[in-house]
């Protein structure tokens, strides 16, 4: 039987002898079992007194209008705070919660108690909470209207009700995060950009404790498709530490926007922070104007020896762990790294098996220097119909490379 | 040369920062309180200046408050009270709301209607003309491009200050008045002193300040920077309304003419007296002044209810993505302007009944602000001090009482 808390909020409750105790006026839920169950139930005594604190197993019953306990009235606990316990009133009701399926923030309208028998007797489970306009009419008229009038209106409103498995509950207090035992875990699954989006509708505190129970991956690829305005505030709200771990993680192009966009000290002791390796490569990209050709590409990148045969170029490929993201194009390079041409993946798979690499490629042979405005990019890019474009130095060197989802990120910044 | 990199920091951020004080401070001058000052000044001459001074005090510490809240918790006042009140007062409250701003909105629109008809223009076209601007200004703007507009509309209350100083007023009289109190027990004068101060405050204000706050993505960091530009913004529409006072003091307290209807009506007044320049400067005000708020108005109203209630809601959202807060938005535009259209609308009784509903609702936005503002779980650090709440409440206290005894002579007056 499915009961709603806000009908459950309020009801009469009796003990052993028959006895009004009180009213119900908190429900106490254990947060580690999936879905929670409820293990306490606070109750508020109409005379003003100090309220009492039911356990679970003291509970003999549970009707839609009244719960008869197994103790009498002196046997029952003074409410004690507990941090541990998901409460059910002050931590879900009217509260934000993600709503991991429909990927948003949404707020709790009312929810929902699945009454059962299970191999431990009667047990109360947090199954789902409702977000929709019924819960909403439920709220305003419970009370005021007789039940079956509510239920009858109630049937004429869609239900909106999300299955506690897809709830991910926001708390801004990270010590209480990890005693209710919230990883966010679900979240890691949703792609970077819906993740972003979730992100941004949360309040700095929220974000902040969000940010510091996911994993450095995770908080990386938000971080790159959050809004460029509260990057600065979310790395800073990590600790330099902490920060430090997560800009590795990025992608350096990402991660040399982001550093950009910082006071200098900050920037210095964050690059400080990070192995030398990567702590170089975004050093050299900050080196360059923000929009200038140079300041747009990644430094990730496949380049192979323009003599190479198609056979060799694949079993590369393979061979490498990790391939850049959005990896399109293959850069054919001489002994002295000087760009020869591009290859497009496409025609590197359909090619056969001894065919060289310089007969593959693209022409005519396209780059721009990384001193350039962005604006050549652009234009290249636009006309020639590009994925990935090379970008190299004076000698025509090959230094880097700026993909076609960098340039949109251009162009949608501008338009 | 450390001292001024270190202004010019702090200079580029108040710039960050300005927008959402200074946009509150100055629609608080919308139709109601440009008629409010004029007839102060008209009937009064200069006697009223002085309460200025305390209008700027209050102003000051209600929008101080709504800053503070905002960029503590980084949550609109509506979802603050939906989170810790319920959603039965939050829905009761919204509902207030949605009605009371019709009324303002039908207000802004009247004063639209009259401003223009000053110029020759029929209503049956500056009303819709009027409408469908504000109209596509926020549903095809985003929030910055719709700030910059806004920030733009503040510059025309200039017009204000340019009559006043060709009113040729007498400024040692005026600053005289300013500085020292001078209280008359007549009830008409008692009556204007309440109606200035209670034209200052109006309810929708606090939520509009506080989620532009929030959007702004203004946080606790900047929130001294917010404090600075809440004070200039108050400040700046106090200095307003004193030469509107002024114009009015020097021109139609002098001959005599002491009684206008509405602010269209003392544009007219002026054109024997200054000439036809000062007639149109202030009709210019006045119309600008009108759009102004009624463009914020509606936005407002459309972003606390949504916030409250659940929906989506925000400008840099697509129609298709916020359908409650843009279907909100139009029909509060719609049907204010809609109804002033209606022949035989009594328009200053329209402009009466919106102030009347303003004062209903404002005691309530008032007390909910203190307490939230006093809670030091929400607010932590920045939670209010004993001194300033002891200001705050005060100020809370007299504004109430103030209103009140507003509201009690108006209906009074209507009866």
């Amino acid at each position: 039987m499915i009961l709603y808390l806000s009908e459950f909020l309020g009801i009469a409750v009796f003990d052993s002898s028959g006895k009004k105790v009180g009213t119900v006026s908190e429900v106490a839920a254990q947060p580690n079992t999936h879905p929670p169950r409820v293990s306490k139930v606070l109750l508020r005594n109409g005379k003003g007194a100090a309220g009492r604190s039911v356990a679970w197993s003291e509970i003999d019953s549970i009707e839609p209008d009244r719960i008869r306990l197994l103790v009498c009235e002196d046997a029952l606990a003074a409410p004690s705070s507990d941090e541990s316990f998901l409460m059910l009133r002050k931590d879900l009701l009217d509260q934000q919660i993600i709503d991991v399926h429909g990927r948003k923030v949404v707020r709790v309208n009312d929810l929902l108690l699945e009454k059962r028998t299970g191999a431990e007797g009667l047990e109360l489970l947090l199954s789902a909470v409702d977000i929709g306009l019924r819960g909403a009419v439920r709220r305003l008229l419970h009370g005021t209207v007789p039940k079956a009038w509510l239920r009858q209106l109630e049937s004429n409103v869609k239900q909106n009700i999300i299955p506690w498995e897809f709830v991910d509950l926001i708390e801004s207090d990270p010590r209480r995060q990890v005693k209710l035992h919230i990883s966010h875990k679900v979240l890691t699954k949703l792609h970077p950009a819906d993740l972003a989006d979730i992100v941004e509708e949360l309040a700095p505190k929220e974000r902040q404790a969000l940010f510091i129970a996911l994993d450095d991956v995770t908080v990386a690829e938000a971080l790159s498709e959050v809004q460029p305005k509260l990057r600065a505030s979310i790395l800073e709200s990590l600790g330099i530490h902490r920060a430090a771990d997560v800009v590795e993680e990025m992608q350096p192009d990402a991660a040399a926007d982001l550093l950009a966009g910082l006071p200098e000290e900050t920037t210095t002791e964050l690059l400080q922070g990070m192995n030398s390796e990567e702590a170089a490569e975004i050093g050299e990209l900050l080196e360059h104007a923000e929009n200038s050709a140079g300041g747009l590409m990644t430094t990730e990148y496949v380049a192979l020896p323009h003599t190479a045969d198609a056979a060799s170029a694949r079993n590369l490929l393979r061979s490498i762990p990790d391939l850049p993201e959005h990896f399109n194009t293959l850069f054919l390079v001489d002994e002295g790294g000087v760009l020869m041409g591009s290859v497009t993946l496409a025609r590197l798979i359909v090619a056969a098996e001894g065919q060289i690499l310089s007969d593959l490629k693209s022409e005519p042979v396209l780059y721009v220097s990384q001193e350039s405005p962005e604006r050549d990019v652009i234009d290249l890019v636009d006309k020639y119909n590009l994925l990935t474009l090379a970008v190299v130095d004076n000698e025509r060197r090959l230094v880097g490379a700026v993909t076609v989802d960098d340039v949109i990120s251009v162009l949608t910044k501008k338009g | 040369m450390n001292f001024l990199r270190r202004w010019k920091a702090h200079i580029i951020i108040f710039f960050a920062v300005i927008g959402p004080g200074f946009i509150t401070a100055n629609v608080d001058n919308d139709s109601g309180g440009i008629y409010t000052y004029s007839l102060a000044g008209a009937r009064y001459g200069y006697a009223l200046l002085w309460t200025l001074v305390p209008v700027t005090f209050v102003l000051i510490v209600v929008q101080e408050m709504s800053a503070r809240l905002g960029a503590v918790t980084g949550k609109g006042l509506a979802d603050l009270i939906r989170e810790e009140f319920g959603f039965r007062i939050t829905f009761v409250m919204m509902l207030a709301l949605t009605v009371t701003n019709l009324a303002n909105v039908m207000a802004e629109f009247a004063g639209v209607a009259s401003s223009m008809e000053i110029f020759g223009v029929s209503k049956y076209l500056s009303v819709p003309v009027a409408a469908s601007l504000v109209w596509l200004l926020v549903v095809k703007g985003t929030y910055k491009s719709v700030e910059k507009v806004f920030l733009f509309a503040c510059s025309f209350y200039i017009c204000y200050v340019i009559s006043g100083v060709w009113a040729k007023p007498d400024w040692l009289l005026a600053a005289k008045s300013t500085i020292i109190p001078t209280v008359r027990f007549e009830l008409g004068y008692l009556t204007m002193f309440v109606g200035i101060i209670g034209a200052t405050v109006a309810p929708w204000m606090q939520f509009y300040l506080q989620s532009a706050i929030v959007e702004k993505g203004v946080e606790q960091k900047q929130y001294a920077q917010s404090k600075v530009e809440v004070i200039v913004g108050c400040v700046a529409a106090v200095v307003v309304a004193f030469f509107i006072t002024v114009a009015c003091a020097a021109t139609l307290h002098a001959v005599g003419r002491r009684d206008i209807a509405d602010a269209a009506d003392a544009a007219v007044a002026l054109r024997p007296l200054a000439g036809e320049w000062a007639t149109w400067l202030f009709a210019g005000g006045l119309l600008n002044a009108s759009v102004f708020a009624a463009s914020i108005l509606p936005l407002a109203t459309a972003y606390t209810v949504c916030e409250g209630l659940g929906f989506e809601a925000g400008v840099n959202k697509k129609f298709r993505e916020a359908p409650i807060f843009y279907w909100l938005y139009t029909l509060l535009i719609g049907l204010g302007a809609g109804l002033i259209l209606i022949p035989g609308m009594p328009l200053v009784r329209v402009s009466y009944l919106s102030q009347v509903a303003n004062g209903f609702l404002l005691p309530f936005v008032l007390v909910f602000m203190l307490i939230l503002s006093n809670r030091s779980d929400l607010m932590g650090r920045l939670t209010i001090s004993k001194g300033y709440n002891f200001v705050a409440i005060g100020t809370v206290v007299f504004l109430v009482v103030l209103t009140l005894v507003l509201l009690a002579l108006q209906v009074m007056g209507m009866a």
